[in-house]
């Protein structure tokens, strides 16, 4: 039972780990007052570039590095649109996934083309950084990557709530006038919450490509893009409770997968609709006034 | 000696001249009211020295030099600050949090810490309000407070009030003063614009009126008194009387019976409006704008629900009853912002059915050659400058002006609700619609006409009201309304201060 | 003297050209792929715009292809014209494909006259239920329907896969997808030796139905108020709540005929992969044809068009297929841009924060 509990635990902070950068970068676009649903498009961007770089320069570390800057590049095209052109944020959004995704698609064919095997390389190894505990052994054999996301939660909220940068970010999705009243220039603020979010994005994008699978496939982001989206809210714009809510989400998944296996009657595509099911019921109940930022998807005009 | 000193400051925006050749001085330690009706230019005269706004012309000097103050930052660089009707405050955020913003030096920033600076600051200005808080949590005089805290938390030497008390309740208003009286004792200066004579004789030193632009003049509290200031804020001048002096002997139209509501910000903006129309006069409300004429309308309209009161249309109680019921009624409505009363993307035809689109459809299918027809009668009948298919975006304000009166007024309304009908209108347009309220109540129509525009007030209503602060404060024959009499309860005077000179 | 991006109105005179300056430029930056898969981009566009309609077969692929796109993009584009965004359109495609499915797989035996209206309507009324939940949590509690419709449409994919791996297995071949549709609800051809179908007849059909609506109907005008000037229209006496509503179910409906016709006119059974984002799509399509029936009708037949070239120019000069979804990304990008970019005018000297607002305030 307790090898069960264990390996549950396990697989949940592994499958949460894409979760966790996805929100997180999320949550800095969101806090800024931008809803970027470039998210699943930069996601599948960087899980591409992260292979192919990796691949090229055999060093998935460099991969790693060139799928944030690719994160990052997304998240500028966003400012671009939502920012300086005050574009409508929904169909900006949905026109980088569209445009990400198919540039990716159309890189990786003309790349690597269409082989029986798919190109693969050898991805991250697990690493335990606490050993000799016997039965804890396979909690702590993760990717270094999954602990940088849960080291990057703490960090996150450090950033939002201990410093200058923080506070501005959070008074800039709240209402940007004060902001702009205060002398600090609005544009730049959101220009860069939505680079880094877009970096964190890409990079939860190529753990996926680089740490669990080892190769790039059409469905390798799955609409886990939407799922960061919808854990946001079920964070209530938090950086802690996004920690909380990707574990659930995590834990489900890897709960149905343990089921399956067991030969458990429900369909598994119950638990895995549950979360978006439950979300959406979250946000009935809690309509969505209280906790989202004030200002979010309202482009700021100077008057 | 003066810390301020505005000099022939001139501001135009289009055809209005904001400001004329203001001359304006702050002493130092003093606290000098800005009075004036809307339109008169305090707002922009202060939204100059703020940098908000740039003069086109004059010059301003801060204790003794020429300054050039071309934005907020400039302003705040120079000792000045500014609290303003909306506040720019962060509502999830703390008080120190909203105090400190764009303030600090370095990276990091503990809450401890800058709850201290402010905490400190907040005590040496004798400002009662908690670091710690979240602004969401504070009243309306607290968050006020906040916004004075933030102006002097950046060393402001001047501070401008602009209609510090539209929000706050008796008791806030007193620590308000009291606060500014402190301030003041220790150096601040302080300008404070309003249009409550009242108050402006309770708190300030000296008082400039403005009146269309242009200083009437500068007096110190001690040598005037209300029915003075109200002289020189609304002018001597009478107004000509150019309609029939027949008594009304028509029936009641529409009758309100202690009507109360809430604005969208969950103030109460009318308390208890007990007010009867009859057929064949017009009734003027008078009133400086934010006093609840604007509730009172979207109330009567059927875009705002009371909270109590009762309407009563000709027999009908039509208390509660949606847009559609109250102009299936024979209720011709029209609004204060032209963009209510039409949607500019649509054509004039289709903004001229749209509130009776009943009457143009046959089995849910639109009946265009009736819509058309209708429009052209209605373009003809009132002389608009457009043709049927123009988009209503595209017409001049005068002409769209029409478009809404032609709409309200086709089909014979018995009541007709007129809220600033002339509002940004040229000439000929505002001659115009006058003379369409005239016809309509001579027709037998019961008319309310709502009106920032005393002379428009005047000339046009049979009988004045005057609104203050949610509640009707007077109500008299046009005859028996001077300029005086008006101003002085516009601005809050009760009628008992007549008597003093 | 100082350079700024001003906001006032550009010169009328560029409206119309703006399709015009976004296709040119699209193709300016698209090139550079083709020019990447070591192809000439002339010949490129030439296999990916012209070829498709040069002979019979593929000019009817066209069509073929364009049908769910002027399904999905006239659904999206008839709810914005009451101001609601349908992100949902690719799930209530797929409730109108289950609901196809379901039926397709009942009515055995039936005759086709009765079986195929049977399974429009169906659709339509599987599409209308799953856009209801967003529609009425944004009326009743305001909650924004752009995140519901999402959610919804992950949702709809589980279901699929539970139908398609459970009950609906295909007992033949073991892959996760339906059994045949019965004979009677498959969709008649339109041409002989084509593969042109009855899905695209309805889809001219429900453009030209939109078109009316929007047009010549109460509702239309209603819609149009509501989603123009919604303050405005709730002045005049519309309910606007109620019109939003009946917007966002028929928009529902729409989105699940394109389930239909997929189902019964190209696939005969349910796949999980039956829609490659032809609700997506349809935003596209709905913003390129500035929401109106027309452009939208061109704008899918356009896409359409790509869609049939992207697999073309894949066969002729071995430039990977996804081209196509670059193209059309780019296009939406591209006249996002091109739109906003009309509303600044450049210049010249930095002018007054506010020398545009009128003496209201003084």
């Amino acid at each position: 039972m307790e090898v069960f509990v264990i390996s549950l635990v396990a697989a949940t902070l592994r499958v949460a780990t894409p979760l966790i950068f996805g929100t997180l970068g999320e949550l800095f676009a969101e806090r800024a007052g931008i809803l970027n649903l470039g998210i699943e498009g930069t996601m599948f961007f960087g899980a591409f570039v992260g292979f192919w770089v990796a691949q090229v320069s055999e060093s998935l570390w460099i991969g790693l590095l060139a799928a944030v800057l690719a994160g990052m590049a997304a998240g500028l095209l966003m400012a671009v649109f939502s920012v300086t052109l005050g574009v409508n944020q929904h169909v900006s959004g949905l026109g980088i996934t569209l445009l990400l995704i198919g540039l990716s698609l159309f890189s990786f064919r003309l790349i690597f083309g269409e082989p029986r095997v798919p190109p693969s390389i050898r991805p991250f190894t697990q690493l335990n950084p606490f050993p000799g505990i016997p039965l804890l052994e396979p909690l702590f054999e993760q990717y270094a990557l999954t602990y940088v996301a849960l080291a990057l939660v703490p960090m996150v909220w450090w950033l939002l709530y201990r410093t200058d940068f923080g506070l501005r970010l959070r008074a800039v999705g709240e209402n940007p006038e004060a902001v702009d009243a205060a002398g600090i220039s609005v544009f730049r603020l959101r220009y860069l919450a939505l680079t880094i979010g877009g970096g964190l994005m890409a990079a939860g994008g190529a753990f996926l490509s680089l740490g669990q699978l080892g190769a790039f496939t059409y469905g390798i982001i799955a609409g886990r893009g939407w799922v960061c989206i919808a854990l946001i809210i079920f964070a209530h714009w938090h950086p802690v409770r996004v920690l909380w809510g990707a574990l659930l989400f995590g834990g489900v998944f890897a709960l149905q997968l343990r089921l399956q296996i067991a030969g458990a009657d429900l369909p598994y595509e119950t638990f895995l609709a549950l979360p978006y099911v439950v979300t959406i019921i979250a946000l009935a109940i809690a309509g969505r006034g209280a906790a989202a930022p004030a200002a979010l998807l309202r482009p700021y005009k100077r008057e | 000696m003066n810390i301020i000193e505005m000099r022939s400051i001139s501001k135009r925006f289009g055809p209005v001249l904001a400001n004329d050749a203001v001359d304006f001085t702050l002493a130092q330690g003093e606290i000098h009211a800005l009075l004036g009706e809307n339109g008169a230019g305090k707002t922009t005269l202060m939204r100059i020295l703020y940098g908000l706004y740039t003069a086109d012309k004059g010059e301003i000097l801060v204790g003794g030099q020429p300054v050039t103050i071309h934005s907020p930052g400039d302003a705040i660089r120079a000792g000045v600050g500014m609290v303003t009707q909306h506040f720019t405050l962060v509502a999830p955020l703390t008080v120190a949090e909203n105090v400190v913003l764009g303030q600090t030096d370095g990276f990091r920033l503990e809450p401890e810490t800058i709850e201290r600076k402010v905490g400190e600051a907040a005590e040496r200005y004798g400002i009662e309000v908690d670091p710690a808080a979240q602004i969401r949590h504070l009243s309306v005089g607290e968050r006020q407070r906040v916004e004075i805290l933030k102006a002097l938390y950046r060393n402001a030497r001047i501070l401008i009030l602009d209609e510090p008390t539209a929000v706050l309740v008796p008791q806030e208003v007193d620590v308000l003063f009291a606060t500014l009286g402190r301030l003041v004792r220790e150096g601040l200066s302080v300008v404070f614009i309003s249009h409550k004579l009242h108050e402006v004789m309770t708190v300030c030193d000296r008082i400039t009126v403005l009146r269309n632009g242009q200083v009437v003049g500068t007096v110190h509290k001690q040598d005037t008194s209300k029915l003075k200031l109200a002289r020189m804020m609304v002018g001597r001048e009478t107004f000509g009387v150019e309609r029939s002096q027949q008594p009304i002997t028509g029936e009641p139209r529409l009758r309100m019976e202690g009507l109360s509501a809430r604005n969208s910000k969950g103030l109460e903006a009318l308390k208890g409006v007990t007010l009867t129309v009859r057929s064949g006069e017009i009734l003027g409300i008078a009133g400086v704008s934010g006093n609840g004429q604007t509730e009172l309308a979207d109330v009567l309209a059927g875009v705002l629900e009371p909270s109590t009161g009762r309407i009563i249309v000709g027999e009908r109680d039509l208390t509660g009853s949606d847009a559609s019921q109250i102009t299936a009624a024979g209720v011709g409505r029209i609004p204060e912002d032209r963009h209510k009363g039409v949607v500019a993307e649509l054509t004039v035809a289709e903004n001229l059915a749209l509130e009776n689109l009943s009457d143009f459809v046959r089995q849910g299918r639109l009946d265009r050659e009736r819509i058309r027809q209708n429009a052209e009668q209605l373009i003809g009948e009132y002389t608009i400058k457009a043709s049927p298919t123009d988009r209503t975006r595209t017409l001049s304000g005068g002409n769209m002006q029409k478009v809404i009166l032609a709409r309200a007024l086709a089909r014979k309304p018995q009541v007709v609700i007129a809220s600033q009908p002339t509002r940004g209108l040229d000439v000929g347009a505002t001659e115009y619609v006058r003379q369409r309220l005239l016809e309509e109540r001579d027709r037998g129509a019961a008319v309310l006409l709502l009106s920032e525009d005393l002379d428009e007030i005047m000339s046009l209503s049979d009988r004045i009201a005057v609104i203050y602060e949610g509640r009707i404060v007077g109500v008299m024959p046009a005859e028996q309304a001077s300029a005086d009499r008006l101003g002085l309860l516009m601005s809050g005077a009760k009628e008992a201060s007549l008597d003093e000179i | 003297m100082r350079f700024r991006l001003e906001r006032s109105p550009a010169p009328y005179w560029v409206r119309p050209l703006i399709p015009v300056i976004a296709l040119i430029i699209t193709f300016l930056l698209t090139a550079s792929l083709i020019v990447w898969a070591d192809a000439n981009p002339f010949e490129g566009y030439y296999y990916f715009l012209i070829a498709p309609l040069a002979n019979r077969v593929s000019a009817i692929e066209v069509l073929v292809k364009s049908t769910p796109l002027l399904l999905t993009g006239a659904s999206v584009a008839f709810a914005f014209a009451a101001g609601y965004w349908n992100i949902g359109a690719e799930g209530q495609l797929y409730a109108g494909a289950i609901a196809a499915t379901w039926l397709g797989l009942t009515l055995d035996g039936v005759s086709p006259f009765i079986a195929i209206p049977l399974m429009l309507i169906g659709g339509f009324i599987a599409g209308m239920l799953w856009a209801l939940p967003p529609v009425w949590l944004k009326i009743r509690l305001n909650v924004d329907e752009i995140v519901t419709t999402l959610l919804l449409n992950s949702v709809i994919l589980f279901l699929v896969s539970f139908l398609l791996n459970g009950p609906w297995r295909d007992p033949i071949s073991g892959w996760p997808q339906s059994p045949e549709i019965a004979a009677a609800t498959v969709f008649p051809k339109l041409l002989p030796r084509a593969r042109l179908h009855l899905g695209f007849l309805v889809a001219m059909m429900v453009i030209g139905l939109m078109w009316y609506v929007l047009s010549r109907t109460r509702l239309g005008l209603t819609m149009r108020a509501a989603g123009l000037g919604p303050e405005a229209a709730r002045y005049a006496g519309i309910n606007v709540k109620r019109t939003l509503l009946t917007a966002a179910l028929i928009s529902g409906g729409i989105a699940g005929l394109a389930g239909v016709s997929e189902v019964a006119g190209i696939h005969f059974h349910l796949i999980e992969a039956i829609s490659p984002g032809y609700g997506y799509t349809g935003i596209v399509i709905a913003t390129l044809g500035a929401l109106n029936p027309i452009g939208v009708a061109i704008a899918g037949l356009f896409i359409g068009l790509i869609e049939t070239g992207s697999q073309n120019v894949s066969r002729a000069l071995g430039v990977p297929a996804y081209l196509g979804d670059v193209v059309q990304a780019t296009l939406l990008l591209v006249t996002l841009a091109a739109l906003a970019l009309q509303n600044f005018r450049l210049r010249l000297r930095a002018p007054d924060a506010a020398a545009e607002l009128a003496a209201e305030e003084a």
